[in-house]
């Protein structure tokens, strides 16, 4: 590691490559519509992420609908829940947390955060955009095509995906998912090149890897591990089309389809589940890095004191990042594979719970002896911490394999992964909002609002999932349309599962009046200035607030020292920003 | 501050929740105590774990929230606190992991004392196929599934002439004897789920796969399917009886072999 020192500014090599070109817009369309520039590409990737993300919120009030007052609403048959929920899933998995971690916060902060003027391939960066929006207009016209949209569960497991008992199996539900998968993957390489070139290759002078803030390790490393793990899904999608459409038996064995023999023989649903999960897993921290990433930025920003340990943070991202490569199976306990498969998965997946749990002691060290700021970043990134040591340690019972064996399938798994992938990574994407939207729009969010919005989510969404898992513990399975009249459910378990449906509601509410103050304070916010949060990363540090194209002014940053200069004794003010080339501080990143 | 409080309330909320709350598992009916024994142990070490963190950060945001004029320290690192958490952490760890794979190793390996059962499982119902009096199931084969043969058994082999063939009806068990439950499916993936012996498994067309156990108290099971199977998933139901020896074999002797389930109609064709 080069360590720049302060002062020794002739230390830092002239710059290699000489300023790149960009591409400046000539008219309305080209400046906002087919625009090239990665902040207006973050904003249409955000945008329709979350509203393809409000379809997967009604869709989950429609499931919970269901389950708290079973047979009251005659319009969910089982086909349409089923249909609920596989949309529900993939949607909030794949279009809206994928995309809008990488292609939303991706493209606005990397550029930003390592002092670049733009992504190094605009081009196929606006390519990325258009035809993830693709993909999801494919999703979203399998709601109105003849059948409806697959109802085979977000994992799509053959053969009951392609076969008729499943809605939209034998119609065009599972050809629509399908090819909108397969138009995420390339629009999302596109995008994930881009980001991964950018950070190695575009950083400014003086930002070595070892002085990039968290924010952008996280981002950076999900993003390796998403061009590694999607092709795996690629490949299964298009397998499974060719079963599907052209009579091929890759998953499929020879079956009875309601008391006809179906004419395939000798494909294996295995294997479709050893290539899905070689994604799926993966994906969990593809979605958990850049999560993991930005609420370490929160916490030190909004506590005013360094990350605490940023080189074992580093190394934990980065570990998680590859351990994660092997553990798929740990989805796939009771799937019929090989048993003796279980005590390999269950050994590596509970290694990585050690670097998973380093990073939690440091975000919670970086706190103490801090100067806790009680923002409303800082209460998401709080939140966050808590439902995720929550939904990690119960991820401790599913990857010890024979403590899964009564678990898994039941609505512990559900309660689980909702806490430990979509509440702790929603919750630092709501901090991360509140944080950034002062630097996208150039006004504060409204604090009330805010206030009301972060208390009925976290407590609302933990009132929500905590309970579940004891539903789950009861032996409830997952993915039942009607829980009617099964022997195990009891009357107080009824009553249970209506109380979570009203939560859902409430939690669910509470997001619009988000919506509402997204879109209310881009008039009537309070002015931000450049750096409300006196923070030490580039992005702040930016001549014009909103940046401009080209982010920075005439002359890119240098940086001088870490991105975590937060109230250094001797320092007059309590934070130095990394392109400061002042005395104090302990540049390169650690003392 | 109110955070403060509220992080205190969610950890004694949750003890509170865990200790009294009326939804548990079900009484065990099998073998595997120790699954629940390790699912135990696991409870009371994440939710130490869990109280630790989260009181911890209460304390902290309580403690160095900001006031006028305070200033954050600056500590980079802590080599020494840093491999000490990382060491308790993997004892932690291992204190659960190794546990559950010495379960993990009886879970694998079956008993030879164990009888095998058949468990067919078809869109949306349960069948059922014991070995008969050789002890021995005959073949099958997806390929020859019909209306008069719905587990596609193969009829020249000898070994399933006898097989007791059960189809979309309860099973019987004997208590106390163990029992190696192979797995079939001829459509799509099902689960062969009885919530009370805590074990399950997937069945696969194509494949025969199984887990074993033993009932050790008499009673009726409900069986669930706990593989998402297509638009009957959740109405896809069985029963397990688990009987005393004595109607056990009273039972048994009520079923039909394969051989006379076929009877009929190879009469017809000697005809």
């Amino acid at each position: 590691m080069v360590d720049v020192t302060p002062g020794a500014i002739d230390g830092i090599p002239p710059a290699e490559v000489p300023e790149m070109d960009l591409y400046h817009p000539h008219s309305w369309w080209t400046k906002y519509v087919f625009s090239q520039d990665a902040k207006v590409i973050a904003i249409q990737y955000s945008g329709t992420a979350i509203a393809i993300g409000m379809v997967a919120l009604v869709l989950s009030w429609l499931m919970r609908l269901q389950l708290g007052f079973p047979g009251t609403f005659d319009f969910i048959t089982p086909e349409a829940y089923y249909q609920f929920i596989t949309m529900h899933g993939m949607i909030m998995v794949v279009y809206l947390l994928t995309a809008l971690f990488l292609g939303g916060f991706g493209n606005y902060l990397i550029p930003l955060m390592v002092g670049a003027r733009d992504m190094v391939f605009p081009y196929a960066n606006m390519l990325s955009y258009w035809i993830y929006l693709l993909a999801v207009l494919v999703l979203v016209a399998s709601f109105f095509a003849p059948g409806g949209p697959t109802g085979a569960g977000w994992t799509l497991y053959p053969p009951q995906a392609i076969m008729s008992g499943t809605p939209g199996g034998q119609q065009s539900g599972i050809i629509l998912m399908l090819v909108s998968l397969i138009l995420f993957v390339i629009g999302f390489t596109m995008g994930g090149l881009n980001y991964v070139v950018t950070v190695l290759q575009a950083r400014t002078r003086g930002m070595t890897l070892m002085r990039l803030p968290l924010t952008v390790w996280g981002i950076f490393t999900a993003t390796v591990m998403a061009l590694l793990a999607f092709p795996a899904l690629l490949v299964a999608c298009i397998m499974m089309l060719f079963d599907r459409l052209l009579g091929t038996s890759f998953f499929m064995p020879a079956v009875v389809e309601l008391g006809q023999q179906l004419q395939t023989n000798g494909g294996s649903p295995i294997l479709f589940q050893h290539l899905f999960w070689f994604f799926g897993h993966p994906e969990v921290y593809i979605v958990a890095l850049p999560a993991f990433g930005i609420v370490s930025d929160l916490i030190s920003t909004h506590a005013r004191k360094n990350i605490f340990g940023y080189r074992m943070m580093v190394w934990a991202i980065v570990g998680i990042g590859a351990l994660s490569f092997i553990v798929w199976a740990h989805h796939m306990y009771v799937s019929g594979m090989d048993p003796y498969f279980g005590f390999f998965f269950a050994t590596t997946t509970l290694i990585i719970a050690v670097p998973t749990a380093i990073k939690v002691y440091n975000w919670v060290l970086t706190l103490w002896r801090g100067d806790i700021h009680l923002t409303i970043p800082m209460l998401f990134a709080l939140a966050f911490i808590v439902t995720f040591v929550n939904g990690g340690l119960t991820g401790l019972f599913l990857g010890n394999v024979v403590v899964d064996v009564p678990l898994s399938d039941t609505m512990f798994v559900v309660a689980h992964f909702h806490m430990v992938m979509g509440v702790a990574p929603i919750t630092v994407i709501f901090g991360a909002i509140y944080h950034w939207y002062p630097k996208i729009t150039g006004r504060m969010l409204n604090q009330a609002l805010g206030q009301f919005h972060f208390w009925m989510t976290f407590v609302g969404a933990y009132l929500i999932f905590f309970p579940m898992h004891y539903v789950g513990l009861m032996g409830v399975p997952r993915r039942y349309s009607e829980l009617g009249d099964m022997a195990l459910m009891t009357e107080s378990a009824h009553q249970l599962n209506a109380f979570i449906s009203i939560m859902a509601f409430i939690v669910g509410f509470a997001q619009l009046v988000f919506l509402f103050n997204l879109i209310w304070s881009i008039r009537h916010g309070k002015e931000a200035g450049p750096n409300p949060w006196r923070a030490t990363t580039l992005e702040w540090q930016t001549e014009h607030t909103p940046p401009q194209h080209g982010n920075f002014g005439k002359q890119l940053p240098i940086v001088y020292r870490w991105a975590y200069d937060y109230s250094v004794p001797g320092a007059k003010e309590d934070f130095i920003a990394q392109n400061d080339p002042g005395e104090y501080g302990s540049p390169g990143g650690h003392a | 501050m109110a955070i403060a409080l509220v992080l205190v309330l969610v950890v004694a909320g949750s003890i509170l929740f865990h200790l009294y709350s009326p939804w548990w598992w079900t009484p065990i009916a099998s073998n595997w105590g120790y699954i629940d024994q390790t699912l135990i142990v696991t409870f009371w070490i994440t939710g130490a774990v869990f109280a630790a963190v989260v009181l911890f950060m209460a304390y902290c945001v309580f403690r160095f929230r900001h006031k006028d004029g305070q200033r954050a320290d600056y500590e980079p690192e802590n080599r020494k606190l840093e491999t000490w958490l990382t060491v308790i952490t993997a004892i932690g760890v291992a204190a659960m992991l190794v546990p559950g794979l010495f379960v993990w190793n009886q879970f694998v390996q079956v008993p030879d004392d164990a009888t095998e059962v058949e468990v067919v499982g078809q869109q949306w119902q349960w069948s059922f196929r014991l070995p008969g009096a050789d002890g021995k199931l005959g073949k099958s084969e997806t390929r020859l599934v019909s209306a008069d043969n719905p587990l596609g058994l193969i009829p020249d082999d000898p070994n399933g002439q006898d097989d007791v063939v059960v189809e979309a009806a309860d099973l019987h068990l004997p208590v106390g004897k163990p029992v190696k439950m192979l797995l079939r499916s001829i459509d799509v993936l099902h689960d062969f789920y009885v919530p009370e012996f805590r074990a399950k498994m997937d069945m696969i067309p194509g494949s025969v796969t199984y887990f074993w156990f033993t009932p050790t108290r008499t009673g009726t099971f409900q069986v669930l399917c706990a593989e998402l199977c297509g638009q009957g998933h959740a109405y896809m139901r069985g029963g397990v009886m688990v009987d005393t020896e004595e109607d056990y074999v009273a039972w048994l002797g009520e079923q039909q072999t394969f051989a006379q389930l076929t009877a009929p109609e190879q009469t017809s064709l000697a005809d």
